[in-house]
């Protein structure tokens, strides 16, 4: 785009974060602060993945960028479109064909491979906020490892429910070290955190933070011997592919509680009907 | 019923914000306001925006409040994604506002001192009554002029220091703190605490300010001197080596003068707090300054137990672009997240039910 450089930022900015990003990789899990730019999408909406992304995009990537598991979202168009504009990349919304590829509360279904990087928008990078609101204070509890509020929280949650009550932005242990939000993707995703082969990387902009899991590692989602961690999904197929193992959105179709399930990942879906797979409610694409 | 997916979202987005534009123009039989309109006659609003977008351009502002529709924050949000791109090449020298052209002048402390009390272009003492001739009328009378005082206007907390009566501010040496180039490590300097107030919301510094008024962290404020006028901003360029003028802005500075403290060995003095802003800004002047002695209460020895004094709290939230935009994000969709929510909501009440039954069979 006219008057501003490659993917928008100057490359004195890129360089800072990539030196982020570095020293993120380097302590896995671990929060570094980064001098977060202002970018000119909303706080909130993405600045921080937008950032990372922007520091890490080569002219022969290939983006693609997902909201809520789909490409379609108006975020995801909108920041598609950023970088579509701002670096001229090629983007795509197959997961296969992606070498970087932004999300927004979701971990895509189809496996991501060693040559991928999964970029995340975090909105809340400290998984002790709700426990601790200080981050001065939260940060002096990572330092020392002192992770027992979160287990409290866990076991008062056993204790009133009989099951641990967080349904996404479930808190990991990542490399047995540091207590790390996964943004709130469902606890559905959280197995696939564990050892995968891309590199994830984590931006929270107004938070000015950055942080990530290198590919690989250990990532255990936190829980009990007695009460193992368990993901959830609704118990359905999904109306368009007969999906049964993928996370679901449920639709309202009615007012007489008519409702139908359907993949969040909607490259998965797609993927799945041009394969020949077909739902209650869905033609073979 | 088939499923219709809600696909198009680029088309829509495209619509949407062809809508928005139609809409900013307004009636086509109305002329079309103009920026410099803006910069002339909404001059409280541009400094607003000039001071919350941390960039003094007047013209700038004005287009950014044009294109907002006169949505300050969004106003400020443009200026500062422009802002943003902006190589920075330097650092000014600190501004000598006793040097300030003044057009405004005031102190609530001592009845007259050097230099007299300026008024100035204010609404002060006017009567808050809608003046229904103002659009009938082009120009009003014009003002009285007086010549500018030659004497020199020493400020208040000079004065005052010059006795000792005041506790002086510890000199902050080299470069300043910059909250836009590097990541803020808590707890903050004051030139950093500052530097966020000065382009925090100013609804919040209202609201924080009044707050300390009211009991919650109260410091004993009086407006030690509330200055307005141009001052000229110098920077040494590195190929010159010494100082150059290079323009001026307008600024409202103000210095509160609160409550002493001191030591059976120590002598009492004042204590300041200290509130800049772009423009004619009294309320944020004042208001800032007032914030600024609250966050003062840890490194003066007092209890901090309001929320005006904890630094970590007031400068977390200040920040309006921050707070638009993570409010506002809510809009989003958020559905994979409320689906796992209403599976675990539905998983508890079957637990529920599986309990109930199992009594009732009892």
């Amino acid at each position: 785009m006219n008057g501003y450089n490659f993917a928008y930022l100057d490359e004195q900015t890129k360089r800072m974060i990539r030196r982020a990003i570095l020293k993120a990789i380097a302590i896995p899990g671990h929060q570094v602060p980064f001098a977060s730019r202002e970018m000119p999408l909303p706080y909130g909406w993405g600045t921080g993945g937008i950032q990372v992304t922007a520091s890490i995009l080569g002219s022969h990537d290939v983006l693609k960028v997902i909201d809520q598991g789909a490409d379609d979202t108006t975020n995801a168009v909108s920041i598609r479109r950023f970088f579509a504009r701002t670096a001229g990349v090629r983007t795509t919304t197959r997961t296969e064909d992606a070498t970087v590829i932004q999300t927004r509360h979701r971990i895509p279904e189809t496996t991501l491979t060693a040559r991928q990087i999964l970029v995340y928008q975090v909105p809340q990078p400290e998984p002790l906020y709700r426990l601790e609101p200080s981050r001065a204070e939260g940060r002096r509890m990572h330092g020392l490892a002192e992770y027992g509020a979160m287990h409290v929280k866990l076991y008062e949650d056993i204790a009133r429910y009989g099951q641990v009550a967080i349904s996404y932005d479930y808190p990991v242990m990542v490399n047995h070290r540091y207590l790390t939000s996964p943004s709130p993707i469902p606890a559905f995703d959280n197995p696939k955190l564990h050892r995968m082969p891309a590199l994830q990387l984590f931006g929270a902009g107004r938070e000015k933070r950055i942080y990530a899991i290198p590919p690989y590692t250990d990532v255990r989602s936190l829980d009990f011997e007695d009460h193992p961690f368990r993901p959830h999904r609704a118990q359905a197929a999904c109306a368009l592919c007969g999906a049964r193992g993928s996370y679901l959105d449920e639709v309202i179709i009615d007012d007489r509680g008519g409702r139908m399930f359907v993949c969040s990942d909607t490259d998965y879906c797609a993927g799945r009907r041009a394969a020949g797979h077909v739902g209650t409610e869905g033609a073979a694409a | 019923m088939a499923y219709v997916a809600v696909k198009g979202g680029e088309q829509a987005i495209a619509a949407a914000h062809a809508w928005r534009a139609e809409a900013r123009r307004g009636d086509p039989a109305v002329s079309k306001l103009e920026p410099a309109q803006i910069e002339g006659q909404l001059g409280r609003a541009v400094e607003r925006v000039m001071a919350e977008g941390s960039l003094y351009d007047r013209g700038l502002a004005a287009l950014a409040i044009a294109q907002a529709e006169g949505d300050l924050i969004e106003a400020a949000f443009l200026l500062r994604a422009y802002r943003t791109t902006l190589p920075r090449f330097g650092v000014s020298l600190p501004l000598d506002t006793t040097a300030m052209a003044i057009q405004r002048r005031i102190s609530a402390v001592f009845k007259d001192l050097p230099g007299g009390q300026v008024l100035g272009p204010t609404t002060d003492y006017t009567h808050r009554l809608i003046d229904f001739a103002l659009p009938a009328q082009d120009l009003p009378p014009a003002a009285p002029m007086a010549e500018p005082d030659p004497a020199p206007m020493p400020r208040v907390a000079d004065l005052l220091a010059a006795e000792g009566l005041i506790r002086p501010d510890p000199a902050d040496a080299g470069e300043p703190a910059d909250l836009t180039r590097a990541p803020p490590a808590l707890p903050l300097p004051r030139a950093a605490r500052l530097q966020g107030l000065a382009r925090g919301d100013e609804g919040f510094l209202l609201g924080m300010g009044y707050s300390t008024q009211r009991g919650y962290g109260g410091s004993h404020p009086f407006a030690g001197e509330i200055r307005m006028g141009a001052v000229s901003v110098e920077i040494i360029p590195d190929e010159l080596g010494f100082a150059i003028d290079i323009g001026d802005v307008v600024l409202t500075e103000c210095q509160m003068v609160n409550q002493f403290h001191g030591t059976k060995t120590e002598p009492a003095r004042f204590t300041t707090g200290y509130g800049l802003a772009f423009g004619q800004a009294d309320r944020r002047a004042m208001s800032m300054a007032l914030v600024d002695r609250a966050l003062q209460a840890g490194d003066l020895g007092e209890d901090v137990t309001a929320p005006a004094q904890d630094a970590e709290f007031v400068l977390s939230h200040a920040d309006n672009i921050e707070a638009t935009g993570f409010v506002e994000h809510l809009k989003l969709p958020h559905y994979v997240d409320f689906q796992s929510e209403i599976e675990a909501v539905r998983r508890l009440h079957a637990q529920a039910r599986a309990h109930a039954e199992a009594e009732a069979a009892e």
